[in-house]
């Protein structure tokens, strides 16, 4: 997931323009087309345009490539020399190397600089406090133009706050941050627990079964559906669009292609605003509203024409899908794994359930799974004995913060009731913090409450495949077997 | 020594020690006062070790800086008086003052 810059196309390298063209290209901005002619073309077509656009341009200006990734082999840590480490590789999770790697930056070069990257020179900050001090310091680090390592491809400018400064950020942030506060999620709980325990209840025993598919990604996919009140017959749909939209080569190392991006951007716009259109007429109609995510939009004041900034419209509603999906998914998956891995603790935990909520922000702190954040340096910053660059990215690597021995007592252990289980870095701090942080505990603690109700065991079969990208910790697929209650 | 009262969402009542020089986030933790989270542990950095400060007390307890009050502008439940605690520093001064928990740490 690369929080939907990639919701664009690689393109043109200006630099082999003429500059009278580059000119003109910059003037008529494609956010500007956009918003002018919100009201006139439906936001899908409008979308196809720009893809059609960027297609022709492509063919007439030289396009710079994008990178290809090709896996092979990650070489052990300890025959490199510091400055060739390139913690960006989109296998280093895929592969399960990371640990190694992220160990002996924190030990020797805890601030690195990698100069060649696919995705252009970077810092990494790989300390827990260290990175605590960027994530704070807005003034210092910029989270403008996009937040995963690789530069923002041109195209569609949807406009989401994870990728925006105050002001901004702060007054958008605002305008959706009920919808997943701690009172709005209670009147949501009953309704997601009872679309979990149906996903619960027809599981196989004693069969082999994926529990990505059958269970991580449908649990999530129902959550969402809920949130928006999506029709549910269709909700795997968000799950696709949240997939698509994350995967890009050029920003995270992922797998999908621009065609398929833009073809999902342009069916989730369709179905959105559609949505939207039917609460709205369902408003005017006098008739209760929900405390879905868009009901709870249209009845506040401030948000209530969001649909006519486009670029506002689905910015937020794919943050909120694109933040929402994989992240949970792969925590879901992440706690069977590590329970596996360490089989006291489950023997621990079915002998007091009420641990459940401090195994939540173990697992999460874990799995980690959103693996950074990015920055861009605002001045020339001192940190842990270098300076880093005006200008220059800033990664800030919450898998290592995570794993970090000066901060954290046995890290790489795995204890559901670890003490200060909360201090984990997985949220980030500052003012971009999950927003999300509770609705995924929430879930996180349902699916392991009524696991725990109705399963002696589950075991993990065999070793899980990870999902190609640097950003998002996750799994394709992890086999397992249940043992029923008896 | 003096003591602090905090006032939990439901009304339940916690009286704790004046410990000069710590955090008013570390006395309700070393207290074991149920609703403060301070996920970050005192950074300023995560908002949930919001409380709610009596109004009279307003002037004795010092001002917020401007990241903390970004950091409470996040919180749904933000009243005038809200404040985070890690960033009030304890003080015999503060003897008799009473604070209030918000029903939800965000
Ligand atoms: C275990 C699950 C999750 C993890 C690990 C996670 C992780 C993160 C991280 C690392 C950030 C950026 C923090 C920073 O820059 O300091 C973030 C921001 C965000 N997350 Fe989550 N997230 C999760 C679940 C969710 C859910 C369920 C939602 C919503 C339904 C969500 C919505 C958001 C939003 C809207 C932001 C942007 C906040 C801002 O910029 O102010 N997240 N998340
Ligand atoms: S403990 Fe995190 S802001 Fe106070």
């Amino acid at each position: 997931m690369n929080f939907l810059s990639s919701i664009v196309e690689k393109s043109a390298s200006l630099t082999s323009m003429p500059a009278i063209v580059e000119k003109a290209t910059s003037l008529v901005s494609i956010p500007v087309i956009v918003e002018k002619t919100s009201k006139v073309i439906p936001l899908p077509l409008q979308i196809k345009g720009i893809h059609l656009f960027l297609k022709a341009k492509n063919k007439v200006w030289k396009s710079k490539s994008v990178p290809v990734f090709i896996e092979s082999p990650i070489p052990d840590v300890s025959t490199l020399a510091i400055e060739d480490i390139d913690v960006s590789n989109p296998f280093l999770f895929k592969q399960n190397m990371w640990e190694s790697y992220f160990k002996r930056l924190r030990d020797e070069c805890p601030v690195h600089y990698q100069k060649n990257s696919p995705f252009g020179p970077f810092w990494s900050v790989t300390r827990y406090k260290d990175i605590v001090f960027v994530d704070r310091r807005h003034d210092l680090f910029s989270a403008e133009p996009i937040i995963v390592i690789g530069d923002r491809p041109e195209g569609m400018a949807i406009e989401t706050f994870i990728a925006m400064d105050p002001p901004k950020h702060d007054i958008q942030r605002k305008a959706v941050q009920n919808v997943v506060a701690p009172k709005n999620l209670l009147e949501m709980e009953d309704l997601i627990r009872s679309r979990a325990v149906d996903v619960l209840d027809n599981l196989p025993i004693d069969e082999p079964f994926d529990w990505v598919e059958k269970v991580s990604v449908e649990l999530t996919a129902r959550m969402l559906a809920t949130l928006f009140d999506f029709p549910y017959e269709h909700r795997h749909k968000l799950a696709y669009w949240s997939d698509v939209i994350a995967a890009s080569p050029e920003t995270t190392g992922g797998e999908c292609s621009a065609d398929e991006m833009f073809i999902g951007a342009a069916e989730m716009a369709e179905y959105f605003t559609r949505l939207w259109r039917e609460k709205e007429a369902k408003k005017e109609a006098g008739e209760e509203m929900g405390y879905d995510l868009i009901s709870l939009l249209l009845s506040n004041e401030k948000t209530k024409n969001m649909i006519n900034k486009p670029m506002e419209f689905m910015g937020n509603l794919a943050l909120l899908i694109v933040g929402g999906n994989d992240t949970t998914r792969n925590s879901m998956t992440g706690g069977v794994l590590a329970l596996n891995e360490f089989p006291n603790e489950f023997i621990k935990l079915k002998n007091d359930p009420s641990l459940i909520p401090n195994m939540v922000s173990e697992i999460i702190r874990w799995q980690t799974p959103l693996a950074y954040m990015r920055r861009v340096a605002k001045e020339d910053v001192e940190l842990n004995g270098k300076t880093i660059k005006k200008g220059d990215k800033v990664v800030m690597w919450y898998v290592s913060g995570n794993r970090d021995e000066r901060s954290i007592d046995q890290p790489d252990q795995f204890m559901i009731d670890r003490k200060k289980a909360r201090n984990h870095l997985s949220f980030g701090f500052g003012i971009h913090r999950c927003m999300g942080n509770r609705l995924a505990e929430m879930q996180l603690r349902i699916l392991w409450e009524e696991l725990l109700t109705r399963f002696d065991n589950i075991e993990v079969l065999d070793e899980p495949e990870y999902v190609q990208s640097n950003f998002v910790k996750g799994y394709t697929k992890m086999m397992v077997k249940l043992s029923a209650k008896t | 020594m003096g003591s602090i009262t905090f006032i939990e969402h439901n009304g339940n009542q916690h009286k704790v020690d004046i410990e000069e020089g710590s955090s008013l986030m570390q006395a309700a933790m070393d207290n074991s006062v149920p609703g403060v989270d301070a996920d970050c542990g005192g950074e300023c950095a995560c908002g949930t070790c919001h409380v709610i400060v009596d109004k009279n007390w307003v002037s004795v307890i010092g001002n917020t800086t401007e990241i903390e009050t970004q950091m409470l502008d996040m919180t749904p439940e933000k009243a005038d008086t809200s404040r985070l605690s890690c960033q009030i520093t304890v003080t015999e001064a503060m003897d008799g003052m009473v604070v209030r928990l918000p029903e939800f740490q965000m």
